[in-house]
């Protein structure tokens, strides 16, 4: 995670050049702001006020409305989050099949709470609702991959291939 | 087992490529979709009886003629593959096993619907189904499938793939469209339905990605073959989840008019453990619940609606004896509370409401009158909304307080769970995490 500042944040040329492709490619530019937002995060870690500041600039739009828009979706981080960010479903398959001892088991192993980052920002324990993905329930997201059914054995199998 | 129509290509490893599409006879509907024309493919299409399979089960080929004759703004085809419905995971298996059924199908739909661009609207969460489609479009790029003069008929077409970033009501058609625009995804007021003022005021159809990969096969075999395979009023096979206390968890295609009971006993291996059937929910969480006695229903779009509750996604969740409905409910609710978008107040205030609620007894501080207090606004919301999210939700709400009620009545009296003796009390760590 690297800490930002406003006189600092700024994507690279190569960065800008995707934006304005990313821009080009919808009858309306501003449809272009879920895919720049991405890349914000990708680029600046989470997406704080200034980043705001900065991708509503690139599309001349206010800060309060692309404030408005990363605050409504879950996948955009407003805070930093860890290297690892493990996302554990508790919706309905999940809990019936063990959701909550697999949370227990990843709090007592982190040392964290859900929704909380290990002191060395490794890992971020988040709980989430439905991932869609029922049949290996118990389940969590492990940064962009799936990973169930989860058992204590085969989440700390997870946890020992995190860095 | 029904005839394998929307899982045909699944097994084989080379499924998501073109060559592995091609070698199947893939890409030789769209060839004779476009040799057809425009309303010969809208009049198989509705020959074919087909529903949509995203949720609503509207019919497909009546949604297509909802757009004006008239045009004055180009026809947007707007793919929904942000599934996002609890106990459903169908489409994130079509995109990863056979993402050039869907662009064949969208192909054909956007040949119907005389439409040059489309897009495709994946939950963030689905990476990999991501990846895989996304490479799959590239293929078909590369193969002059996309792009300008498709098979030398003159027909145009580019797909754009867009990510949602997380949120539930970005599946409903139009929260969809306003995420798609780059706000949040708030749905809009209809009418105007979308057909005639969607994306960017455009007239836009909203298709989900099972309902597209019907496509290919109703064209390739014909709309009578199609409507066949299924009930009087629907068409076709789905792809049913099946997840919860089942033997085998996991995604099966078979006939629209498959009993519940079937596709439980016979095709998910029945109960896990042998353990006696308590309640099943049949068409993803907004859909009301069944008893374990009113499983001999046909899975159907009007099947399942004369049972009290919906096909919806066909996303079937399955619960034994061991399953607490109280604690069940306090699940669900947490669900729609925090997935309400806000904008509305009945559906804002009564998600929450219920949430508390359903909390309170759970935590062995319900009082006598909570169950009914459930109903009560549960219904009180009902058709108060702009979007169809809190009538979903009222599903469980009310199906689960008056289905079992003598658990949340035990619950209150005792401040323990009869299923569970030894939870008394106990309200998973998670409450009041939202």
């Amino acid at each position: 995670m690297r800490p930002e500042t406003a006189s600092t944040l700024a994507f690279s040329d190569e960065q800008l050049r995707r934006v304005r492709e990313l821009q080009a490619l919808y009858p309306e530019r501003r449809a272009a702001l879920l895919p720049v937002l991405r890349m914000a995060q990708e680029t600046f870690g989470h997406i704080a006020p200034e980043v705001e500041a900065y991708v509503g600039e690139l599309f001349d739009l206010s800060p309060a409305h692309v404030h408005e828009v990363v605050t409504f979706y879950t996948l955009f981080f407003q805070k930093p989050v860890g290297r690892h960010v493990l996302a554990v479903c508790h919706n309905l398959s999940c809990a019936l099949l063990g959701a909550e001892d697999v949370i227990g088991h990843l709090q007592e192993r982190l040392g964290i709470e859900a929704g909380e980052t290990t002191p060395d920002r490794r890992v971020t324990l988040l709980r989430v609702e439905c991932l869609c993905a029922c049949e290996m329930a118990p389940m969590m997201q492990v940064d962009d991959d799936y990973v169930g059914p989860l058992t204590p054995e085969t989440i700390d199998r997870v946890l020992e291939g995190l860095r | 087992m029904a005839e394998r129509v929307l899982m045909r290509n699944f097994e084989r490893p080379d499924s998501h490529t073109l060559a592995g599409y091609q070698a199947t006879g893939g890409y030789q509907a769209l060839r004779k979709a476009i040799g057809l024309g425009a309303d010969a493919i809208t009049a198989e299409v509705k020959q074919a009886n087909l529903r949509g399979l995203g949720g609503a089960g509207f019919p497909t080929g009546t949604k297509w003629g909802f757009i004006p004759q008239k045009r004055t703004a180009p026809v947007y085809l707007v793919v929904n593959a942000d599934e996002g419905e609890p106990g459903t995971f169908k489409d994130r298996y079509l995109l990863e096993r056979d993402p050039h059924a869907l662009i064949e199908g969208m192909l054909i739909a956007a040949y119907a619907i005389e439409c040059e661009t489309s897009f495709v609207y994946i939950r963030g969460e689905y990476v990999r189904p991501w990846r895989i489609f996304a490479e799959a479009v590239r293929e078909a790029e590369g193969a002059g499938l996309l792009g300008r003069n498709i098979l030398g008929s003159g027909f145009d077409h580019r797909i754009i793939v867009h990510r949602g970033a997380g949120a539930y009501i970005c599946g409903e058609e139009t929260g969809l469209i306003s995420s798609l625009e780059g706000q949040k995804g708030w749905p809009k007021v209809k009418p105007p339905f979308p057909a005639v003022r969607g994306a960017f005021g455009a007239p836009t159809i909203v298709n989900n990605v099972e309902t597209l990969c019907c496509l290919p096969p109703i064209i390739a075999r014909g709309g009578q073959w199609f409507a066949a395979l299924g009930t009087k009023s629907q068409g076709g096979t789905r792809m049913y989840s099946v997840s919860g206390h089942v033997a085998r968890p996991g995604v099966y295609e078979a006939s629209v008019s498959i009993t519940l009971r079937d596709l439980i006993y016979r095709e998910a291996g029945g109960i896990r453990g042998g353990r006696p059937l308590k309640a099943v929910v049949p068409g993803g969480s907004s859909a009301a619940i069944l008893k374990a006695d009113e499983i001999d229903v046909s899975m159907d779009v009007d099947g399942l609606k004369s049972a009290g509750t919906m096909a919806g996604s066909a996303g079937v969740i399955v619960m034994d004896e061991t399953t607490c409905i109280p604690e069940a409910l306090w699940v669900v609710a947490r669900f729609y509370a925090h997935e309400s978008c806000g904008q509305c107040t009945p559906c804002r205030e009564c998600t929450g409401w219920i949430y508390k609620i359903a909390g309170r007894i759970l935590a062995g501080k319900g009082v006598p009158q909570d169950p009914d207090t459930i109903v009560d606004v549960a219904k009180r919301g009902i058709g108060t909304t702009i979007c169809a999210f809190y009538d979903g939700a009222i599903g469980p709400y009310i199906s689960y307080v008056e289905k079992f009620r003598g658990e949340f009545d035990y619950h209150i009296r005792h401040g323990a769970c009869d299923v569970h003796p030894g939870r008394a009390g106990r309200v998973p760590a998670s409450a009041g995490a939202h």
